[in-house]
């Protein structure tokens, strides 16, 4: 086990140089595309401050733009992070859960029921109902 | 060195082709749209309008720039930069075929949730940099529908680690050249499971009936409101490489990559197919659904998505204990 996880690190070393140099293939796409249009893109000879004005279906813009916002969004995200959390200690215990016995199953059962009960709790508080 | 040279040479290769193909994805797109419709679609721009993707990309790279007034101008300008480096960036560790793959990450598959996970900021950013409340609204609510699809698409795509027992999207390719494909064995979960994973994936890509974030006839046009030109036009392009590129990953999880069937001349052009099958029927979806509202959107996937794509999960790990061994 710890034989191959030494070879197999080896390699993935250059598996992720090359995953970093796609990365910045990607990076010079975009770049090109965007300095392409700097290059080519018209320029109106008198800009009005009409033109520049955000559009808001022709009205003028009434007060901040940037405003505080329903704390619905906020529940939102604590649950994101609550699922995504436990979605992080899901994947190292799906990677290895052949090796280990069926104590790692029910352990991670009651992981999960914990987590149903708070999900239940949310409901019956009705958190996730959006009106 | 040799890595980062590898990246390079692959990275060149596949995303020429990934764009090219997106670009005519658009054209198809068009096309289907306009068949569902009775139109004819583009016709003018060469045979069958085959052109038509140049002659918009020519369009785009003249419009002018213009930021608008009170606009965050870094964070504009970042915003499309970084949906388009995000978007193609994921397409990294891709099997198209056995060798057809720029970096066969073991952790190819959180490699691709962290870049899609990682869309929700520049989308945000857009929203936010652009001073409109359109766009502000928006960006919001489509970071809303980001992060609460992301769980079930999380979490599906964890049914495919517990059955296979790998995280390298290649490895779960030879896993399913094996044993079978995902979507048909072990009959019935493989199929829930990859059914939600396509919802989640039209929810993360902003597509109908998850299109909340642009809806043209609440919000304008969402976060692409302010933008003009190619800023605007690399938005547009990260989504539909987003889209493909979704595509091709579910592909690879549920429907054994670049495995024929039974194993019927399996090679790179079964992935072509497959990839291209999904992503037209994103776009024929998208034609034939209407929107979903905003609490129907949250209640469907915390109320049904996120708990069945757990209850799929356990049933996994059961199966691959149980039955696998």
């Amino acid at each position: 086990m710890g034989e191959t996880l030494a070879t197999s690190g080896g390699s993935q070393v250059q598996t992720w140089l090359a995953a970093v140099g796609f990365v910045l293939f990607s990076m010079v796409i975009a770049a090109t595309m965007l300095g392409a249009a700097k290059l080519f893109a018209v320029k109106s000879k008198k800009p009005g401050a009409l033109r520049d004005r955000p559009y808001e279906c022709g009205e003028e813009p009434v007060g901040e733009t940037r405003i505080q916002f329903h704390p619905r969004y906020y529940v939102v995200a604590l649950f994101f992070v609550l699922f995504d959390v436990e979605a992080a200690f899901l994947f190292p215990w799906a990677l290895v859960l052949s090796k280990l016995g069926v104590a790692a199953l029910v352990l991670m059962g009651i992981f999960m029921a914990v987590l149903m009960l708070g999900w239940l709790y949310a409901l019956k508080k009705e958190a996730l109902r959006w009106q | 060195m040799q890595g980062l040279l590898r990246g390079l040479v692959y990275g060149g290769l596949i995303i020429t082709v990934l764009m090219t193909a997106t670009a005519w994805g658009m054209w198809l797109e068009r096309k289907l749209a306009a068949r569902m419709q009775s139109r004819i679609g583009p016709n003018v721009v060469g045979k069958f309008g085959l052109l038509q993707p140049v002659a918009d990309l020519m369009k785009l790279l003249q419009k002018e720039e213009i930021y608008p007034i009170g606009a965050d101008r870094l964070l504009f300008d970042l915003a499309p930069f970084l949906v388009t480096t995000f978007a193609i960036a994921t397409a990294a560790v891709v099997p198209f075929s056995a060798e057809a793959v720029g970096a066969d990450l073991d952790v190819g598959l959180l490699w691709v949730l962290a870049l899609g996970g990682l869309m929700v900021i520049p989308v945000w950013m857009a929203g936010w940099a652009s001073n409109n409340k359109f766009a502000l609204i928006g960006g919001m609510r489509a970071v809303a529908q980001s992060i609460s699809y992301g769980v079930p698409l999380v979490l599906t795509s964890l049914v495919a680690v517990v059955f296979t027992g790998t995280m390298s999207l290649s490895g779960i390719v030879k896993f399913q050249i094996e044993h079978g494909w995902l979507a048909l064995w072990p009959p019935g979960p493989g199929v829930v499971a990859f059914v939600l994973f396509y919802m989640a994936l039209l929810a993360e890509s902003n597509r109908i009936p998850f299109d909340i974030p642009e809806a043209e006839s609440e919000l304008v046009a969402g976060i692409t409101t302010e933008y003009t030109g190619m800023k605007f036009g690399l938005l547009y392009v990260g989504e539909y490489v987003h889209t493909m590129v979704g595509s091709a990953i579910a592909a690879v999880i549920f429907l054994g990559g670049w495995d024929g069937p039974f194993h019927i001349a399996s090679g790179l052009h079964w992935m072509v197919i497959k990839t291209v099958a999904l992503f037209a029927s994103v776009y024929w979806v998208r034609w034939s659904l209407l929107r979903f509202r905003s609490d129907q959107l949250m209640r469907l996937c915390w109320l049904y998505l996120v708990p069945v794509s757990l209850g799929l999960v356990v049933f996994a790990a059961l199966w691959r204990h149980f039955v696998l061994r």
